[in-house]
């Protein structure tokens, strides 16, 4: 299964026509301790690049935004009940949302781990 | 000067540890034609304590205050009996001179009084949550309105007739510019308001239906019919109350239904200084609500050692941190005035406040049949709490009041100030009773107001 | 007052213990007492007023809408009132007890004949809606106080009824926004320097603009080029604090203002800072349209924990006739009437009203007996005495602290540091709880947000330099501690009624009302 990562700090899986994404370990650190996600219902349409969640930490509320256009299909619950999932497992348990893939072009632009980990060291 | 406690040797000393060689050299970047080259002309010179304290009691003295004369003013403002020790505890300085509680550790005062104040609204509205005090009730009447447009994600609000018409106003005059649709309507001049061309008015794109209860003429009316209706659309029921004394004796708003329920606090503790600083109510039935509340909110938590403590919470709605997509604009509250609630209510306490609420109403309940005996007078309402309107026959409510207080009676608001073009409200006369009034100055209304009825129309 | 500390006392370290562990069985520490909360001491049978009990048989006129279910609230006798709110209100720092030079905000000394005169029955029970005939003096003071007002600011108009600075700033933008449509068009853009307080964005937004950021220079004013290539004819207005929040006068003001007005635009001057320059300099000389006064800042009314405010605000000739309602007008008698809903006529072109009756009465009163001490002379006075108060902090700091602006020039009345160079992670908030152990309220912290942990600190006028050189001393021994990475800061303050609360268990598990422990 390919995961693909955006100089906005999403990851994003994809499997079959259903993507799963959430934000990177490294956004979650530099965020600090995550207190509350807002996450969008399931039906709602996103594009590319638009906002899509808001994490928010004590000090700062951020944006996340959607890594390819597609429509939501599923929150990830259990956030709402304990939203330092983030921190503990960004990259698994506290993926955000599942989305459709509304086109399968818009991942050829993102990048993939190795290049993720290279803009990251460059920051 | 007395406030400036920097002395001439103080001030060259310091300029020279700036290296500055006067004053102005610190004021180099003003421009020139800014540049002023004295103090600004056309107004005096510093004063003695002495001297301003002549000049304020001079105007002071050109008031009649409520106190000096037989009062029956309210319509969103009542003069309530405030216990002395109320305003000793506003003025212990480490309330009156500490500002927003930014540094916990040494705000747990200010914090802690927030909490209690939090609950104590919360529970008299009935409701789960409550913030930390927004400017007044009308403002926090737009903020519901805001509020609601922000959960439902709908855009139009539904106003009662018989909502506090500045309220009105409020909401209309913010709502030019954000956006929002307002249907407003005339107050029915019925003894009891007609629920029914209320909720008739509330469709699919409706995000809250906002009623005042007690409403303005001073009625009170089953809430919780409005609330169905409004829910079966999928709307919100906002209540607004301008009376935190009639919920010792009413049912409240959230017993009744309402999911966001504002007001003004300040008949509780805060006085009527001539309509400012008062105290804006806010708060919300279900918890699932609380991060779409405008305003400042306290919240428990510990300290590192594990000690019981207060802090500002949920920061993020707010606009220091979310800037232009903050769920409000405000920054400073009314926190000096939700401690004198606080104290005050604290006071009262549940029986206090039963007992309070009962003396208003017997009194109101007095002055309104004493009142519609007098010939040319008539009750409008069916049930009141402690407000009424009064039905005058043949002169205007306006002329009425003047008369009174040439007479030197505050005898109540008419209703066609408040209600400008509507035609019959003009002779509509708004009484408020409360524990300060004496059976006495009912008596004075009475007879003034007959005197004033027979006197043949100029 | 205030002086150092001649006799050379520390306390010792250890006197707080790690644990936070008291030894003493209450949990007090001498005057340092405890206090439960009003839930946990009071009872709903208790009260601390003497009413007539409830007869429950008499007939009422409530319409079948008695409240019949417990309530919920708790009372206390006046005796446990008291206690319960003074040992609160130890737990408090307020300027009363000492230096607070929480930058923008204006912690100047709070004069007591301020409340005493608002509290004359004539000003503080009269009814909003009394016959206007009995409430002439009130309407008086509003007068008097918009003549100081705008004499002072040299504007044409001012409306009062404004609650607080930021419901002032929407009430100059609302402004902007009616002039501009009754000319035929609202326009889209709000220019927003990026050092702004966080209230001028959200205020643009809330009024329909969007909001484009200006970048400053790295001198710490705002980039003029910048903000002249970003004017066009969608643009309404500018935004700009001036001073600024970097504490620097905006030099190009006029020249800003005069490129804004050629495209049509309005100048918004957000007033937080007029301390620095008030009765020195006049906005309305610098091409301002619109300009709210914290009358909680530069007027010294009290900040009360956190409001209530008052925020009138001056306008030019342009904007003045789009102002809200209710406002205040002299007739030829020399009698004052109130210009209401009822009574305003078609020539006046106001975006409607703001709030239920005139305003914050109760702070027009302190702010005008403020005003009558110092007088014109005064006044001026003030600022120069806070700008001076600034610059010798700016000075006898700079050499150990990063001042980004050092070489911009004087400061005004505030003097912006950043945490640059501190050692082993410690960060501008553990300089801050540092200071609360000296016995200082911290300055503003991580504002503006274009300096890297900044620090604002408003000395205000109102404090001696015996004070203001303790605070330096102080601050300068933070400061080397934080350089030098000591460890203990991070644990600071030790010494406060509580030792550092956890933010992010209060934000992830809201707990906002007082319920009773379960049984």
């Amino acid at each position: 299964m390919p995961r693909y990562f955006t100089d906005e700090h999403e990851w994003i899986d994809v499997e079959d026509d259903e993507a799963t994404v959430g934000i990177t370990d490294y956004a979650q650190e530099q965020l600090g301790d995550i207190v509350f996600v807002e996450l969008p219902e399931a039906g709602t349409a996103l594009d590319k690049g638009g906002d899509a969640a808001v994490v928010e930490s004590v000090k700062a509320a951020s944006d996340v935004y959607a890594p390819i256009s597609g429509e939501v299909t599923e929150g990830n619950g259990a956030l709402e009940e304990e939203p330092a999932l983030v921190n503990s497992s960004p990259e698994e348990d506290g993926w955000f949302f599942k989305m459709t893939v509304g086109d399968a072009s818009e991942l050829e632009g993102l990048m993939d781990e190795a290049a993720y980990k290279e803009f990251v060291e460059g920051l | 000067m007395r406030y400036l406690p920097l002395t001439d040797t103080d001030r060259s000393d310091m300029l020279a540890k700036i290296g500055a060689s006067s004053i102005d050299d610190l004021f180099v970047d003003v421009p020139e034609v800014a540049r002023l080259d004295g103090p600004i002309r056309d107004l005096p010179m510093h004063a003695s304590e002495m001297a301003v304290e002549r000049h304020m009691k001079g105007l002071a003295n050109k008031n009649l205050a409520a106190g000096d004369a037989p009062f029956f003013l309210g319509a969103g403002a009542y003069r309530h009996h405030v216990p002395a020790s109320v305003d000793t505890i506003i003025q212990r300085g480490e309330f009156l001179t500490a500002y927003t509680p930014y540094q916990p550790e040494i705000a747990q005062g200010t914090l802690q009084m927030l909490f209690e104040f939090q609950t104590q609204v919360a529970r008299l509205y009935g409701c789960a949550v409550a913030n930390a005090s927004l400017y007044d009730g009308s403002t926090a009447c737009w903020e519901a309105v805001a509020m609601a447009t922000r959960v439902t994600k709908r855009n139009k609000a539904v106003l009662s007739g018989s909502l506090h018409p500045h309220y009105s106003e409020v909401v209309k005059t913010m709502a030019q510019f954000t956006g929002e649709e307002i249907a407003t309507a005339q107050p029915a001049i019925t003894p009891e308001p007609n629920l029914d061309t209320l909720t008739s008015r509330i469709d699919d794109e409706t995000a809250c239906v906002v009623v005042q209860y007690p409403d303005i003429l001073g009625r009170i009316s089953d809430l919780s019919k409005v609330a169905d209706a409004a829910h079966a659309k999928g709307a919100l029921l906002v209540v607004v109350n301008t009376e935190p004394v009639a919920l010792g004796a009413i049912k409240s708003p959230g017993e009744m239904g309402a999911d966001i329920v504002v007001g003004e606090g300040q008949a509780l503790g805060v006085g009527l200084q001539f309509g400012g600083p008062y105290l804006g109510l806010f708060a919300v039935r279900d918890p699932k609500h609380v991060r779409q509340m405008p305003g400042r909110l306290c919240g428990e938590t510990v300290d590192a050692t594990g000690k019981r403590g207060f802090v500002l919470t949920l920061s993020t709605r707010e606009q220091h941190i979310r800037r232009e997509k903050a769920t409000s604009n405000i920054c400073t509250n009314s926190g000096l005035c939700a401690l004198a609630f606080s104290a005050h209510m604290t006071l009262l306490g549940e029986k206090g406040l039963r007992r309070l609420a009962a003396e208003n109403h017997r009194l109101a309940c007095v002055a309104a049949d004493r009142l519609s005996a007098v010939a040319g007078v008539e009750l409008l309402n069916n049930a009141f709490f402690n407000e009424f309107t009064l039905m005058l026959d043949g002169k205007p409510a306006r002329d009425i009041v003047r008369g009174l207080a040439d007479r030197g009676v505050l005898g109540g608001v008419s209703l066609g100030r408040l209600y400008p073009g509507v035609e019959a409200l003009q002779q509509a006369l708004l009484v408020t009773v409360t524990e300060m009034t004496t059976e006495e100055d009912i008596e004075t209304l009475a007879t003034e107001l007959e005197a004033i009825l027979k006197e043949p129309a100029q | 007052m205030n002086a150092p500390n001649k006799s050379g006392w520390k306390p010792a370290m250890e006197v707080a213990d790690a644990t936070g562990e008291s030894p003493t069985t209450t949990g007090n520490r001498a005057l340092m007492l405890e206090e439960p909360l009003l839930f946990e001491i009071g009872h709903a049978e208790q009260t601390g007023v003497d009413l007539p009990e409830v007869n429950s048989n008499a007939a009422n006129r409530l319409g079948g809408f008695e409240r019949t279910d417990p309530i919920g609230l708790v009372g206390l006798t006046e005796p446990e009132t008291v206690r319960h709110y003074t040992r609160l209100s130890r737990q408090n720092y307020g300027i009363d007890l000492g230096f607070f030079p929480l930058g923008s905000c204006t912690m100047k000394h709070n004069p007591r004949l301020n409340e005493k005169m608002a509290r004359l029955p004539g000003f503080a029970d009269i009814h909003p809606l009394a016959p206007q005939s009995s409430v002439q003096g009130a309407l008086e003071v509003i007068d008097q106080l918009a003549t100081w007002l705008k004499t002072l600011t040299g504007m044409p108009a001012v409306a009062m009824s404004p609650k607080a600075g930021a419901h002032g700033e929407l009430c100059g933008i609302l402004a902007i926004r009616a002039a501009h449509t009754a000319a035929g068009n609202p326009r889209e853009v709000v220019l927003v320097p990026e050092s702004a307080h966080g209230t001028n964005p959200a205020t643009a937004a809330f009024a329909g603009y969007k909001v484009d950021n200006i970048p400053a220079t790295p001198e710490g004013r705002v980039d003029v080029e910048a903000l002249k290539a970003r004017l066009g004819p969608d643009v309404a207005a500018v935004m700009i604090t001036n001073p600024n929040t970097c504490g620097l006068f905006e030099k190009d003001f006029r020249e800003i203002a005069d490129a804004v007005h050629e495209v049509g635009g309005y100048v918004y001057c957000d007033g937080a800072n007029f301390n620095a320059i008030v009765g020195r300099v006049r906005p309305g000389d610098l091409g301002v349209d619109a300009m709210h006064i914290n009358l909680h800042k530069t007027f010294s009314t009290p900040h009360g924990g956190g409001g209530p405010g008052s925020g009138p605000v001056v306008f030019s000739e342009a904007l003045a006739p789009f102002a809200p309602l209710p406002y205040v007008e002299k007739d030829a008698n020399g009698e004052f009437t109130i210009v209401e809903e009822e009574t305003t006529d078609a020539d006046h072109q106001t975006f409607g009203r703001m709030t239920a009756f005139h305003g914050q009465m109760g702070m027009f009163t302190r702010a005008l007996t403020y005003m009558l001490s110092h007088g014109a002379d005064g006044l001026k006075q003030v600022a120069e005495d806070a700008v001076l108060n600034a610059n010798y902090i700016l000075r006898s700091l700079e050499d150990i602290l990063h001042a980004p602006f050092a070489d911009s020039g004087p400061c005004m009345h505030e003097a912006l540091f950043g945490d640059k160079d501190f050692g082993g992670g410690l960060s501008t908030l553990d300089l801050a709880k540092g200071l609360i152990d000296e016995g200082y309220h911290p300055m503003t912290v991580y504002f503006p947000l274009v300096v890297h942990g900044a620090m604002l600190v408003e000395p205000t006028e109102t404090e001696s330099k015996a004070s203001i050189d303790q605070f330096i001393t102080a601050f300068r021994s933070v400061t080397e501690r934080a350089l030098a990475g000591d460890e203990t800061l991070k644990q600071a303050p030790y010494f406060a009624p509580r030792r550092r609360l956890d933010e992010t268990a209060a934000a992830r598990k809201p707990k906002l009302v007082w319920e009773a422990p379960e049984e």
